[in-house]
């Protein structure tokens, strides 16, 4: 009597292996906790130096068009405006994301709709491919190929935000590609049926309930692209030409907040204003991919298929 | 449990400390008199590579790691004594943010600058006065240089470069430049202005091969020769700094650099100029000395 009695009491094999599990799940999420709340605190820290420490405003910071941190300006402060900069990150990445969904959709609907043997035969590893390559190659292609086409064809130096609008649509597509082709994959089948059984076509079918059904997902998978598009800083920074101008055309040398850090951050003192300016960059960076994970979360909520 | 998972778990366990352990036996032991870390400007890196394997061949056991990461980081890592030798094309008294009295200058080779066009603008020289109209964008098109017809296209280096640096206050004598295009490797800039029509940039002597046109400064060729006698005056010394008095380690390996043996072969195989070959000397302000 007594044994059972213990037996039952006592905690069991599965219940010690959960309590294992769990503690060592939890271990790694606390892990990923410090290491996120660290970085965040390093570059606000850092970065905010700028404002408190070197006393810049804001708003000049923001809004200034003269970016050179070492040499002081008419009003006797230190001349960091980063408006080129982010003027220039946004172009590209709204041009690049602009050029990209078209093909995107085109390449996810043959692949999903239209020939979903074949499409998925061919297009998905060609699509994983282009996932796989590194973005230094990509760089060099746009800089030994797309950077004298654009010259030839559209005049100026070739570098600009032009070229890295190539460079940067071929980045993002296939991360696009896959994840419309994800969505057109969970519509639901009954969707296309109902369609079809009353008697629309299949581009009415197509057109008209799966992309409709799908566009939250499409959108996400837009903004992902576009996350991207804006992080990107080695092959940017290798055809767009790093003046820290306003762009005044496409083809005109301009900058974004990327290639700017990785160029200048060895070549600055850490403590300096000069390395503080730059940091206070990687925040206003930092911020917009947060902005731009708010998006994701706040399409995907709204759009859930009910 | 059963077997197999223990011996799963032994085996993780096993690769995980031998890892740790790994790393631990290779640490970096820069004071223990093993090997040495040096950090800083990419102009001398080959130079401090080319040396510290011979150095190493010389010395069995002693290691010269050598990192890049420019000017700005040599100095401030070495300022905050993390490495052994900071590497820098500039002074530490002119870079910001740099509290230089601790530190101790090596100035081991002297790098001359010298601008480069696209070969097709047909220039071969410049006068001091046209460079700066040049780059502070007064000159838009070659042709009012007498050069071709195609527009100026400005190739600078990052702001803080050693090269930017020593160009701006020795060949447009700090005269402000224009906001143009940039690049942070000489390789890059060489690359675009050899293939871009009307670039103009400037590079180190070694960087500047036959895919782009040197262009002399008032009529004074960019050669050697003319730099040890300060007749070519856009050069910089590349200095490779110490915090405090070298100790160990340090001390022999910068020894080494400054011995005639290196000074005759690898710095001048690799394209820069040796110290000893220098008439003039060059102070943080500018001031040149004679050398008898």
């Amino acid at each position: 009597m007594d044994k059972i009695k213990e037996k039952l009491q006592q905690t069991s094999q599965a219940t010690r292996s959960e309590r294992r599990g769990r503690f060592i799940s939890f271990l790694a999420l606390i892990l990923i906790l410090v290491v996120v709340i660290a970085i965040f605190w390093f570059v606000a820290a850092k970065g905010l130096a700028t404002f408190f420490q070197n006393h810049i405003n804001v708003w000049d910071f923001l809004s200034g068009k003269t970016w050179d941190p070492s040499v002081k300006g008419a009003n006797g402060r230190p001349e960091v405006g980063a408006l080129p900069m982010i003027v220039g990150s946004f172009l590209i990445t709204l041009l690049s994301a602009l050029v990209a969904t078209p093909f995107a959709i085109g390449t996810a609907v043959f692949m999903n709709e239209i020939a979903p043997r074949n499409g998925a035969k061919i297009l998905q590893p060609v699509t994983e491919l282009l996932v796989g390559i590194p973005s230094v190659v990509y760089g060099f292609i746009g800089l030994s190929v797309v950077v004298p086409f654009v010259r030839h064809v559209f005049g100026g130096s070739g570098f600009g935000i032009l070229s890295g609008t190539f460079v940067l649509f071929v980045m993002i597509l296939p991360t696009v590609t896959s994840m419309t082709a994800d969505t057109l994959k969970s519509v639901p089948r009954y969707y296309r049926e109902a369609s079809l059984a009353l008697g629309a076509t299949r581009w009415q079918t197509i057109h008209k309930v799966v992309l409709r059904a799908a566009t939250p997902g499409i959108l996400t998978a837009i903004v992902f692209g576009m996350a991207r598009a804006f992080g990107e800083a080695l092959a940017v920074q290798m055809v767009v030409g790093n003046a820290t101008l306003l762009p005044h055309n496409l083809v005109s040398p301009s900058s974004t907040l990327t290639s700017v850090l990785t160029e200048g951050i060895g070549n600055t003192v850490m403590g300096s204003l000069q390395n503080n300016a730059l940091w206070s960059l990687a925040l206003v960076l930092l911020i917009m991919s947060l902005f731009f994970n708010v998006i994701i979360r706040i399409i995907g909520r709204k759009g859930e298929l009910r | 449990m059963n077997k197999r998972r223990i011996a799963g778990v032994a085996l993780f366990l096993i690769a995980v400390g031998g890892l740790l352990g790994l790393g631990y036996q290779t640490r970096n032991r820069s004071s223990a008199g093993g090997s040495i870390t040096t950090v800083g400007s990419t102009a001398l890196q080959p130079l401090v590579e080319a040396a510290g394997e011979q150095f190493s061949g010389d010395h069995l056991g002693v290691f010269i790691n050598v990192q890049g990461g420019g000017s700005g980081t040599g100095l401030s890592q070495i300022q905050e004594g993390a490495v052994a030798i900071g590497n820098s094309d500039v002074f530490a008294e002119e870079q910001s943010g740099i509290h230089s009295h601790n530190l101790v200058d090596h100035r081991v080779a002297v790098v001359g600058i010298v601008p480069i066009i696209n070969k097709e603008v047909g220039l071969k020289t410049l006068t001091t006065a046209q460079l700066q109209k040049v780059f502070d964008g007064t000159y838009t098109n070659w042709r009012e240089l007498g050069g071709k017809n195609v527009p100026i296209t400005i190739v600078n280096r990052a702001q803080g470069s050693g090269t930017r640096a020593t160009f701006e206050k020795w060949a447009l004598r700090g005269h402000r430049v224009k906001t143009a295009q940039e690049q942070d490797s000489s390789g890059m800039v060489r690359s675009i202005v050899s293939t871009t029509p009307g670039a103009i940039s400037y590079v180190a002597f070694s960087y500047a091969n036959k895919t782009v046109q040197k262009v002399a400064i008032n009529g004074v060729a960019p050669t050697n020769q003319n730099v040890t006698s300060n007749k070519w005056q856009v050069w910089s010394y590349e200095h490779m700094y110490t915090n405090g008095r070298p100790t160990g380690v340090a001390k022999s390996f910068l020894n080494y650099i400054e011995s005639p043996k290196i000074q005759s072969t690898l710095v001048r195989q690799l394209g820069y100029i040796s110290i000893s070959q220098m008439h003039v000397e060059r102070d943080v302000k500018g001031r040149v000395t004679v050398i008898r």
